[in-house]
């Protein structure tokens, strides 16, 4: 983004979503890790953990690399 | 394969819980945060509309990209997948990738060095205001409309899908648009946009990679489809379309190539301005033609979200999906595949995830409508014929005001919808009749300098003509479908990629021909409008990484390898 308005660039943002939402996922994953869902198909792979574990990591270095006040 | 169990006929699809409300809320939230947040930097015209023209090549390309991946678009596109088999990939590659690379290297450069705010202005510095105002009414006129049908259309996914409330859904989802919007205009739209690109990917790519591990495998996936539906060809993209008969989309390759990669594709990604009005906003040249180009990789990756699915529901599904007019209570549609994948692999959570990617898809794409349509109708309608010289912030505050009143249009015809469906289709439709030839008008203007200001009028005006014609003698009488399609066997997608062939086809005629016996103007007026007049950027000193041609170049050769592996 240009500097003209020093707006703090969408991927700090972004890095913020992925990581609340892995946050979320993730805790929810490990609830239900020894009592998942019947109706969902291969739950024995644990999706909710690694793929929340995957957000978590993308979301916090998103939010490092595009911090507010940071300069580009 | 059987009848649809008793056990699976329920009033809504999936069913949410406490941890997926709170991820939905939170993006609400969000985005709301978001557009308080930009309004201080949206006090201009420039700003307001076209996002201070700051925007870097990234952030364009996946706005570019993000603005056509709508949530009707995925739920519509794993259905078609559903129903064609990989043949619909054709509408994420040879129908989009050529165009996306032609408008970076291409056309890009005039749209941004005219400095127009959108393709009307563009046609009016070119051609006048003739040809501009046609463009700018229909294009207001239909983005409204269109607006108005998604809302509906999306309304009703969301009932069926969640169980919520018409209502509900219309006036949230729209209200929430309307306050980010009008706040943070196209800094808003293109904000929303990129974080709906990442929430589409991390909420939809656990269907194929689950899916793949259940069938072990794309080998594994193929026979179990051929298992299910012995005897139909679901896999192959180019082989069956040496005929018409020997597809289920009724469609010869020549309609795929010309029809849809020449002219349709190239008509929708070059001039509709919903799609360009997110590159106007790059912070210069060089990043302007990157944008596209970016976006075609992504683009290009977007079948293993969408169709993957779509041909994965054929292989592991324990029922047949059937045709939207043709399900009975109790049996699913094609479009349903998408949410019926969700449910299959997604427990709580990851469906919350899911669904915020649908809602998040949905609410981009409103944006997108109402902050095209604000800048058109500011710029191309309002200030030339209702107030000429007011100062910038009239025409920001107009912006303002008409995304509200654009989107109050937009719940009216989506409530008209409701009570009148035949009028969906018609909608629908009627967006087609301008994009195939104002793709004429608009690349005839930039390449050939002859081409005079009433030949752009009335080639235009032919196009569409011819247009709305071939559309009503198809859809009302039978026969013509041969003519027009080559193919009585040609579906709706078939016929629409050759009435755009034939729509383009009219519009360049009709512009040669008056061209012929018109004064064209003169060279010093057409500097930097035409390719013939216009200096050429010179890249020799950027280094080969920085260049947008390698890269385009680039995404050709991976569009071949793709169309080989999957013949």
């Amino acid at each position: 983004m240009r500097e003209k308005h020093h707006i703090i660039p969408v991927w700090f943002f972004v890095g913020l979503l992925l990581l609340i939402y892995g946050v979320l996922i993730l805790i929810t994953g490990l609830a239900q890790w020894s009592n998942p869902p019947a109706d969902v198909q291969l739950t024995n792979l644990h999706a909710s953990v690694w793929w929340g574990g995957l957000l978590i990591v993308l979301g916090t270095v998103y939010c490092y690399m595009f911090r507010p006040g940071k300069s580009a | 394969m059987t009848p649809l169990p008793a056990m699976f006929v329920a009033t809504r699809l999936v069913r949410l819980s406490a941890v997926d409300l709170a991820i939905i809320v939170i993006y609400f939230v969000l985005v709301l945060a978001i557009g308080f947040y930009l309004k201080r930097f949206a006090t201009t015209g420039e700003d307001f509309f076209l996002a201070g023209r700051e925007m870097t090549a990234w952030v364009a390309g996946l706005a570019f990209v993000s603005a056509n991946l709508g949530s009707l678009e995925l739920l519509g596109w794993a259905g078609n997948a559903y129903q064609y088999g990989i043949m619909a990939a054709h509408w994420y590659w040879i129908g989009a990738i050529p165009a996306m690379v032609f408008l970076g290297l291409v056309m890009m450069p005039f749209y941004y060095i005219s400095k127009t705010h959108s393709v009307p202005g563009y046609l009016k510095l070119r051609y006048g205001s003739e040809a501009s105002t046609l463009s700018a009414i229909t294009f207001a006129f239909m983005t409204i409309l269109m607006s108005g049908v998604n809302m509906y259309a999306m309304a009703v996914v969301m009932e069926v899908v969640l169980g919520w409330n018409l209502h509900f859904s219309i006036i949230v989802s729209s209200l929430t648009v309307g306050v980010y919007v009008a706040a943070g205009g196209l800094f808003s739209a293109i904000f929303n946009e990129v974080l709906q690109f990442f929430l589409i990917w991390f909420g939809a790519l656990l269907i194929p990679i689950l899916g793949l591990i259940e069938t072990g495998g794309w080998s594994g996936m193929v026979a179990r489809i051929h298992q299910n539906f012995p005897g139909q060809e679901f896999t192959h993209m180019w082989a069956p379309m040496s005929s018409a008969d020997k597809n289920p989309m009724g469609v010869y390759w020549v309609a795929i190539v010309f029809g849809l990669g020449a002219v349709q594709s190239m008509g929708y990604w070059t001039t509709d301005f919903l799609v360009v009005q997110r590159v106007l906003s790059a912070k210069d040249v060089r990043s302007a033609k990157l944008a596209p180009i970016i976006g075609s990789f992504f683009k290009m990756a977007v079948p293993l979200i969408v169709i993957l699915p779509g041909l994965l529901g054929r292989a592991v599904l324990p029922w047949h999906l059937v045709p939207g007019n043709q399900a009975q209570p109790g049996q699913f549609k094609y479009d349903d595949v998408l949410p019926l994948m969700l449910a299959r692999y997604c427990g709580p959570g990851l469906m919350g995830l899911g669904i915020t990617a649908l809602v998040a898809g949905f609410m981009a794409g409103m944006a997108g409508n109402v902050s095209a349509f604000a800048t058109v109708w500011t710029y191309d309608i309002y200030r030339p014929y209702l107030r000429k010289d007011a100062p910038d912030s009239h025409y920001v505050s107009m912006g303002r005001w008409c995304t509200m009143i654009g989107l109050f249009v937009s719940i009216g015809t989506a409530y008209l919808v409701q009570y009148n469906k035949s009028m969906m289709d018609y909608v629908q439709a009627l967006f087609g009749f301008f994009i195939a030839p104002l793709f004429g008008t608009v690349l005839l203007g930039m390449l050939w300098k002859r081409v005079t200001r009433m030949a752009g009028f009335w080639g235009l005006l032919a196009g569409v003509s011819s247009s709305v014609t071939i559309f009503l003698l198809m859809k009302f009488d039978e026969r013509w479908v041969r003519v027009f399609a080559l193919s009585p066997e040609a579906q709706p997608l078939a016929q629409a990629m050759w009435q755009a062939m034939w729509a383009c086809i009219t519009c360049v005629v009709v512009t040669v021909l008056v061209t012929l016996v018109t004064k064209p103007r003169p060279d010093q007026e057409l500097v930097g409008l035409v390719y013939s007049l216009t200096e050429k950027a010179h890249e020799e000193h950027v280094r080969w990484v920085h260049r947008p041609l390698v890269w385009g170049v680039l995404a050709l050769i991976l569009l071949v390898i793709l169309q080989i592996i999957f013949w």
